[in-house]
């Protein structure tokens, strides 16, 4: 079989990834994310036209009437309008803005109406960014537990990698962050972390078993036996992910995006930041050498012919 | 012997695998539309006559009913097209034209009888899949202080007015109530009486002579037991109005210290919903001054329907709606709405201590809602959002008592029959403890939820479509193991989730869809494994063995730390995160199992202690 030399790139990888680190971290500064209604709070209108309308002339319409910062934009198809009003909630503007578009003879149908208040948004902002930062915390105490924290600080380092890659292009490309992404990106942080641990698994059993002591062979052999298992596992997950993508519907779009951007990021900072980061913080054999004995299962598993 | 396993494994296997499928078979059959009719009194069920009458206005107006079900709490209709609901309740409505009837749409469980003695039932769907609405609304608690101070305030003055000690006025600011003196003795003999009662305030002096006056701030605990309470009280009183509604399977439910979420599943009349939960309205029964009355114990208001006539009224209370043990609307001689209403025991006595003596004054009935006023305005730069809570009281009605009233009476001079409708609902459930407002608020629309589910299925379909091609093409026979695995795992998936109550969601969907492709990768793994342990040499029992037993570590820390961010995002997730979270957690666990247990035991099966020679793998 094959060996790629995975760490003799690693240097291009650095480059790569500071790149993109860096892109991404000089966008959320600028331009920063484009926040959904869940986090900014505001009210917003799904409403179904029998047939296409002009999006003018419901901008004017909403706008003569008196509502102020109005955004519509079609939404799916084009008889799907959504409607957006910045910080202008009145109980019943579901209903207002149906009867308003209607008022001109039109077939409207309200699909959904929603109104997030100002202070929710904000709660919700620092909450997720509090449970992010638990999230990490707590993965990265197991992974030091079960390993040794040289692992911890690089799949720590390589969770941080994606999670600011995937928030950076939603931030670049202006998408928008909702909470399906905040949902997404959780979860691209749980399958960024099992595909490390798989590698990490494969490092630790290889530098066990070989008698050399050269880490950056001892890693590629690592990699390389992981690689087939690696591909297999994002191949399938993205062909599900490219599914819901196109048929998933509107509402869980940006949800696939960010998945499908996370997984790809993830399964490359694995081999290219949480491995190459073991080389930097100079992982040696004697790192492992006392974790072996409180192990039992390792035991069990050298006995095997 | 490498590959056998013992019997009672295939035995708990194949146990897990039968519960799994009696547990997930329910949600093949769909939910019928349905229109449910439930008495709001229990002691007027519905009568055969009634029963029949419905039937045939429902069948002259086209609309085909595939069952009707009687149930000592109501009856249930089943529809045979969805699109027949709005239509068949209004019919309904039409017929049974009375107040003692709650009529909901509804989707009614068709889960076969057998089924059901397992007590196996459907999934929920959320309020994305089914349409609906969401609110969630924010106690205030500002208000909530200075109405509790201004009942304090009300009893405190009665109590000094009882001792004959003088007071000039009675202030409320924040938390703090002040009242003041005339000289200093008075306010000393005021902070002892009302010190003695009112032990959750801190007192301190203030000022002397003619200034002299006492400060009472609330204590923390107070304000906090106010909140809890005050939160618990809204929680009751919600949930009667909502019952009152007539929605089928609705859920109010406290969220974090001072928030409560109200869900609705098919209500589509957002307006009204929000107009009978919302509603802080009440009613307080007061007596017109007399000319002599000093001018601190008189409020001024205006009548609600004419702001140019006014009353002075006194500022006690003879006693507020929430007294009211039961309130119906009716039309009087005249046509116009009226509300009759029954007091409770205490009320009653109340009432007729008050009119007793009282005989040819007037008696005003005033209508209280509180409300709160939203206003943007620009602060360092950023808008900040300013609310401005505010009470609108005005008078309904100025009578004069004729003879002493008991435990019942009616009240007139309401708008509407709508308006009289809703105050006697109000009063029948209760008034809220505090004022709450909207912070959140989600419609949607049912035929976006058709459309979710539509997509979701889908998209399910055609991933798992995907993968197990995929699987198929480079695992060959292990790649079929791994694909009945797969079925297995969504079956199984689907029957934790319907066991354990969990609400069906969007995100809930693509967390089912995510959980399908990463399931392969525990049976990826360890296939890998075994192809690795064959080019190494190694006989294929043995490889086989190897393959499991190696790759178990990688699985169960990979998983151990996804599951671990599950939890994790379940436990600060709101609503949807929530939802996606159950599902990924049950996907990990559900997946485990099917990859070490079952595919290993299909392995088992196919090539335990046999001698083979070559696997497809």
């Amino acid at each position: 079989m094959r060996q790629f030399d995975f760490m003799g790139k690693r240097r291009l990888a650095f480059i790569v990834s500071a790149v993109l680190l860096l892109v991404s971290i000089g966008s959320l500064v600028v331009q920063q994310l484009n926040l959904g209604l869940d986090f900014t709070g505001g009210t917003l209108v799904e409403v179904r036209y029998a047939t296409a309308p002009a999006l003018d002339m419901v901008r004017q319409a909403l706008e003569s009437e008196g509502f102020r910062d109005v955004s519509v934009q079609t939404f799916g198809a084009s008889n799907e309008i959504l409607i957006r009003l910045q910080q202008d909630f009145d109980p019943d503007v579901g209903q207002q803005v149906v009867s308003l578009l209607r008022g001109d003879g039109a077939e409207v149908e309200l699909i959904r109406a929603e109104f997030v208040g100002a202070q929710v948004g904000e709660q919700l902002r620092d909450q997720s960014g509090m449970g992010m930062l638990v999230a990490l915390g707590i993965v990265m105490l197991y992974v030091a537990f079960r390993f040794q924290y040289k692992f911890a600080i690089g799949a720590l380092l390589a969770l941080v990698h994606d999670v600011i890659i995937v928030v950076g292009v939603f931030s670049l490309f202006q998408l928008d962050f909702d909470l399906t992404v905040l949902a997404a990106l959780l979860a691209v942080i749980g399958y960024s972390l099992n595909d490390t641990i798989v590698v990490y698994d494969r490092i630790r059993e290889t530098i066990r078993k070989s008698r050399i002591d050269d880490m950056p062979a001892i890693f590629n052999e690592a990699i390389n036996m992981t690689l087939s298992r690696t591909l297999a596992t994002s191949g399938t997950t993205l062909l599900v992910l490219i599914a819901l993508l196109l048929l998933g519907g509107d509402m869980i779009h940006y949800f696939s995006i960010a998945l499908i951007i996370g997984v790809v990021v993830g399964t490359f900072s694995s081999i290219y930041v949480a491995a190459a980061l073991l080389l930097m913080v100079k992982l040696q054999r004697q790192d492992l050498i006392p974790a072996k004995k409180e192990d039992p299962e390792e035991e069990g598993e050298e006995q095997l012919p | 012997m490498l590959n056998r396993y013992p019997l009672w494994k295939y035995l708990l296997i194949l146990l897990v695998l039968v519960v799994g499928l009696i547990y997930s078979l329910p949600n093949l059959y769909q939910a019928d539309p349905a229109v449910q009719i439930s008495s709001a009194r229990s002691e007027a069920p519905l009568s055969e006559q009634r029963l029949a009458q419905i039937q045939s206005a429902l069948d002259e107006a086209g609309i085909s009913v595939s069952a009707t079900d009687v149930a000592d709490d109501g009856v249930l209709i089943r529809l045979a097209e969805a699109d027949d609901q709005l239509a068949a309740r209004e019919l309904i409505g039409d017929i049974l034209d009375d107040d003692d009837y709650v009529i909901a749409i509804n989707l009614a469980e068709s889960t076969p009888q057998w089924l059901q003695s397992f007590a196996a039932s459907p999934m929920t769907l959320g309020l994305d899949l089914r349409g609906g609405v969401h609110f969630l609304l924010e106690v205030d608690m500002d208000a909530a202080v200075e109405q509790r101070l201004e009942v304090n305030a009300s009893a405190m003055r009665e109590m000094l007015r009882g001792e004959r000690i003088r007071y000039r006025n009675t202030e409320i600011d924040g938390r703090d109530l002040t009242l003041t003196f005339i000289n200093d003795e008075d306010r000393d003999r005021a902070r002892t009486l009302i010190s003695r009662e009112f032990p959750d305030f801190d007192y301190s002096n203030q000022g002397d002579g003619r200034g002299a006056s006492l400060v009472m701030t609330m204590t923390d605990q107070a304000v906090n037991e106010l909140q809890d309470y005050a939160v618990n009280q809204n929680l009751t009183t919600l949930r009667n109005r909502v019952d009152e509604l007539g929605v089928a399977e609705p859920m109010v439910q406290r969220q974090g210290p001072d928030r409560i979420v109200v869900e609705l599943p098919g209500v589509q009349d957002t307006a009204a919903a929000k107009r009978v939960v919302g509603a802080t309205a009440n009613l307080e029964f007061r007596l017109e001054a007399r000319p002599d009355t000093p001018d601190n114990e008189i409020e001024t208001f205006s009548f609600r329907n004419d702001e140019s006539r006014t009353a002075d009224l006194m500022r006690d209370v003879i006693l507020t709606g929430d007294s009211v043990s039961n309130a119906n609307r009716s039309f009087d001689e005249n046509g116009r709405p009226q509300v009759n209403i029954n007091l409770d025991g205490t009320g009653g006595t109340l009432m007729n201590r008050a009119t007793r003596t009282n005989i040819g004054r007037n008696m005003a009935v005033l209508f209280i809602e509180h409300n709160t006023r939203t206003t943007t305005v620009i602060e360092d730069g950023e808008e900040v959002e300013v609310r401005e809570p505010y009470t609108e009281r005005g008078l309904i009605s100025l009578a004069t008592i004729q003879s002493a009233l008991g435990n019942s009476f009616r009240i007139t001079g309401l708008d509407s029959p709508t308006e009289a409708a809703d105050l006697a609902l109000l009063l029948r459930s209760g008034s809220l403890a505090a004022p709450i407002y909207f912070v959140q608020e989600r419609t949607i629309g049912p035929s976006l939820g058709q459309d979710n589910i539509d997509r979701g299925v889908t998209s399910i379909m055609v991933g798992l479509a995907l993968v197990v091609l995929f699987m198929l093409v480079r695992y060959k026979v292990f790649g079929v193991i791994a694909n009945i695995a797969l079925t297995i795992n969504l079956t199984l998936l689907v029957a934790a989730m319907s066991m354990l109550g969990a609400t069906l969601t969007l995100p809930g969907i693509a967390g089912m869809v995510l959980t399908l492709g990463m399931a392969v990768d525990a049976n990826v793994l360890i296939f890998e494994r075994i192809r690795e342990e064959l080019r190494g040499g190694l006989s294929v029992q043995q490889a086989i063995h190897a393959g499991y037993e190696r790759a178990f570590t990688s699985i169960i820390d990979a998983n151990i730390t996804t599951l671990l961010v599950a939890v994790i995002l379940f436990s600060i997730g709101t609503g949807p995160v929530k939802g996606f979270a159950v599902t990924l957690s049950l996907g990990i666990m559900t997946s485990m199992f099917t990859a070490l247990l079952v595919t290993r035991a299909m392995v088992n099966l196919t090539y335990g202690g046999k001698p083979v020679k070559k696997i497809w793998i």
